[in-house]
C-alpha cells in the first residue's frame, strides 16, 4: 500500500503535467484566456508539490507572484488586447525539428541533474518551511549573485518603460 | 464519551478539524447575512430613516413582548433576503462566455473563505489549537490566496461580453494588484518586529495588554493595511469596480438571482477575512484589553473567542460606517494613493524599522 503523500505527489504531478498540456496545446478550445487560466491551475498544482517537499515558503510565494499577480497581468493584457480565437497552424518539419531538439536537451539535462541528486532522506533539508534558513542561504552564501539578479530585474524594468514610451522629450 | 479519540491521533485530527472547520464556516455565512442587515441598518440611522423593520415569519409576532421588538430590529430580514435570492429568476444572458460567466461567482467566493483557515480565532478549547491550520508562514498563505480573489471578478467581467462589466473588471486587476503591494509590504514592518510569520505567534507577541500590541508600534503599517483593506475588498471609498453612477453594477451587471448573491457574500466574507487580519496582526487576536495566557479551562476558551469574534464585529462596523461616510475617489487619485504614497511611505517604514530593531540589539548587547 503506498504512502498516503505519494499518491499525493502522483496526482499532483498527473494534474500539473494535464493543465501544462492544455495550457499550450489544448484540443477543446483555442481562447488565449482559457490558456492563461490553465497555466493559472498549473502555477496552483505546481505549488502544491512544492507543499510536499516542505518548501512552504516557496508554494505560498509561487500562488502569491505567478498565479497572484504576474498570470493576472498577462490575463488583463489578453483581455484588453481582445485578441481573437487562434488558428490551428500547420506544422512544418523545421519547426517539428527544432521543437524536437530542444525538448531532448531539455530532458537530457533533466535526466542527468535527477541522475546525480542524491536522494531526498540524505539531503539535508534546508529549505524545510522555515523562513530564516532560506534568507540565510540567500543573504549570507548566495549574496552577489542575488543582488545581481535583482540588479538585472531593475534593469529590464527601466529597459520596459523606456521601450514603451513612444515620444521620448 | 471522547476516550476513543485519545488512542487515536489521526482520527481526533480528521474530526476537530472537521468541527472547527465546519462551526467556522456557519460563524463565517451568519455573519454575512447580518452583515447586510447592520449595513442596512447604519446606513438607515446615518441617512436618518429607519432600515428593514417589517419583516416577521408567520407567528413570530405572536412572542410576547419580543416579537414586535425583534421584528423592528429586522432581525428576521436575512432570511427574507436569503429565501429571494434563492427564488428570483438566474437569467444568463445569450451572449455571455457561459462557462467562465458560471465560475466566475465561485472562484470570487472560495478564495475568500479559505483565507479564514488560518486566523488564530481563539486561543484553546480543551487541548484544541482554536485555529484550522496552524501554518508557518500562515500570513503568506493568506495573501497568496487573497491574491486569488481577483480572478472572480476579472473572469466575471471579460465573460459578461458588454462594456460595462468589463471596464469594472479591468479597474478592479489594476487597483488590486496596485494595493496588494502597499497591503504586503506594510506588513513585512510586522514580521520584522516578530520575527515569524506563523499568526498565532504573532498572536502571542501581542501578549500582556493593551499597550503590548502592535498597532501602537506600528501605526503606519497598521493605516496602509487598513486603507488597502478598503482598496481590496471593493469598498467604498474605492469601489470603483462597480460603481453604479458611471458603471451600472461593474463585473456584476448581468449577474442575476444566487449568483449575485455569491459576489455579494464574496464581497463580505472579504471583509470578515480583512477584518480578522487587522485584529491579529495589529490587535493582539484573541487576548482581551488586560492580556492572557492561553486558556487552561474551557470557559476561558469561550470567552478569548469572543474577545477574537468583538474585535471583528468593530472592525466590520468600521467598513460599514465608512461606506456611508466618505464620497468615492476618483480612478486616477485611487492609483496615485497606491503607488505614490503608500508604497513609498511603506518602503520607509520597512526602513526605519530594520534601523530601530538594528539600533535596539547594538544597545542591548
Amino acid at each position: 500500500m503506498p504512502e498516503f503523500t505519494d499518491l499525493l505527489f502522483y496526482g499532483l504531478a498527473a494534474l500539473t503535467l494535464g493543465f501544462g498540456f492544455l495550457t499550450v496545446a489544448n484540443p477543446f478550445s483555442r481562447n488565449p484566456v482559457t490558456n492563461a487560466m490553465f497555466l493559472v491551475l498549473t502555477i496552483i498544482s505546481m505549488a502544491g508539490l512544492f507543499v510536499l517537499l516542505h518548501a512552504f515558503f516557496l508554494a505560498a510565494i509561487q500562488v502569491l507572484v505567478y498565479a497572484g499577480a504576474v498570470m493576472v497581468l498577462f490575463l488583463f493584457v489578453i483581455m484588453l488586447l481582445d485578441l481573437p480565437e487562434e488558428n490551428r497552424r500547420q506544422i512544418k518539419t523545421l519547426t517539428l525539428g527544432l521543437g524536437t531538439i530542444a525538448v531532448a536537451a531539455i530532458a537530457g539535462i533533466f535526466i542527468k541533474a535527477i541522475s546525480h541528486a542524491a536522494p531526498l532522506a540524505a539531503s539535508d533539508r534546508w529549505l524545510d518551511g522555515e523562513t530564516k534558513p532560506l534568507g540565510k542561504i540567500l543573504f549570507e552564501t548566495y549574496l552577489l549573485p542575488f543582488e545581481i539578479l535583482s540588479l538585472l530585474l531593475l534593469v529590464a524594468m527601466v529597459g520596459v518603460i523606456l521601450l514603451s514610451k513612444k515620444d521620448l522629450k | 464519551m471522547f476516550d476513543w479519540l485519545n488512542y487515536n491521533p489521526t482520527a481526533a485530527f480528521v474530526v476537530f478539524s472537521a468541527l472547527k472547520i465546519g462551526i467556522a464556516f456557519g460563524v463565517v455565512m451568519t455573519m454575512v447575512a447580518y452583515a447586510v442587515l447592520v449595513e442596512r441598518k447604519v446606513s438607515a440611522f446615518i441617512q436618518d430613516r429607519v432600515g428593514p423593520n417589517r419583516t416577521a415569519p408567520p407567528l413570530a409576532l405572536k412572542i410576547p413582548f419580543v416579537g414586535r421588538f425583534l421584528q423592528g430590529l429586522g432581525i428576521f430580514q436575512p432570511m427574507a433576503d436569503g429565501l429571494k435570492f434563492i427564488l428570483k429568476e438566474d437569467f444568463t444572458p445569450s451572449y455571455v462566455r457561459t462557462i467562465y460567466f458560471w465560475l466566475a461567482p465561485a472562484i470570487a467566493v472560495i478564495p475568500a473563505l479559505l483565507t479564514i483557515a488560518v486566523i488564530p480565532f481563539g486561543s484553546m478549547l480543551g487541548s484544541e489549537k482554536m485555529v484550522i491550520a496552524d501554518l508557518n508562514v500562515g500570513i503568506l498563505y493568506t495573501f497568496g490566496i487573497v491574491s486569488l480573489g481577483v480572478y472572480g471578478i476579472v473572469l466575471a467581467g471579460w465573460s459578461s461580453n458588454s462594456k460595462y462589466p468589463f471596464l469594472g473588471g479591468i479597474r478592479s486587476t489594476s487597483q488590486m494588484i496596485s494595493y496588494e503591494i502597499a497591503m504586503g509590504m506594510s506588513v513585512i514592518a510586522v514580521f520584522m518586529m516578530v520575527g515569524d510569520l506563523n499568526l498565532s505567534r504573532i498572536v502571542e507577541y501581542q501578549s500582556g495588554g493593551l499597550h503590548h500590541w502592535l498597532v501602537w508600534r506600528q501605526p503606519l503599517a497598521f493605516v496602509i493595511f487598513l486603507v488597502s483593506a478598503f482598496a481590496e475588498t471593493n469598498r467604498l471609498p474605492f469601489d470603483l469596480p462597480e460603481s453604479e453612477s458611471e458603471l451600472v453594477g461593474g463585473y456584476h451587471t448581468e449577474y442575476s438571482s444566487m449568483k449575485f448573491a455569491l459576489f455579494f457574500l464574496g464581497e463580505y466574507a472579504n471583509m470578515i477575512a480583512s477584518s480578522a487580519m487587522m485584529v491579529t496582526l495589529f490587535f493582539g487576536g484573541w487576548q482581551p484589553l488586560w492580556g492572557a495566557a492561553p486558556a487552561g479551562s474551557v470557559f476561558a476558551g469561550l470567552t478569548h473567542i469572543l474577545w477574537f469574534l468583538a474585535k471583528l464585529v468593530a472592525f466590520m462596523v468600521l467598513f460599514i460606517w465608512v461606506r456611508w461616510m466618505l464620497p468615492r475617489f476618483r480612478y486616477d487619485q485611487l492609483m496615485d494613493l497606491g503607488w505614490r504614497r503608500f508604497i513609498p511611505l511603506a518602503l520607509a517604514n520597512i526602513l526605519a524599522t530594520a534601523i530601530g530593531l538594528g539600533l535596539y540589539s547594538l544597545a542591548s548587547n
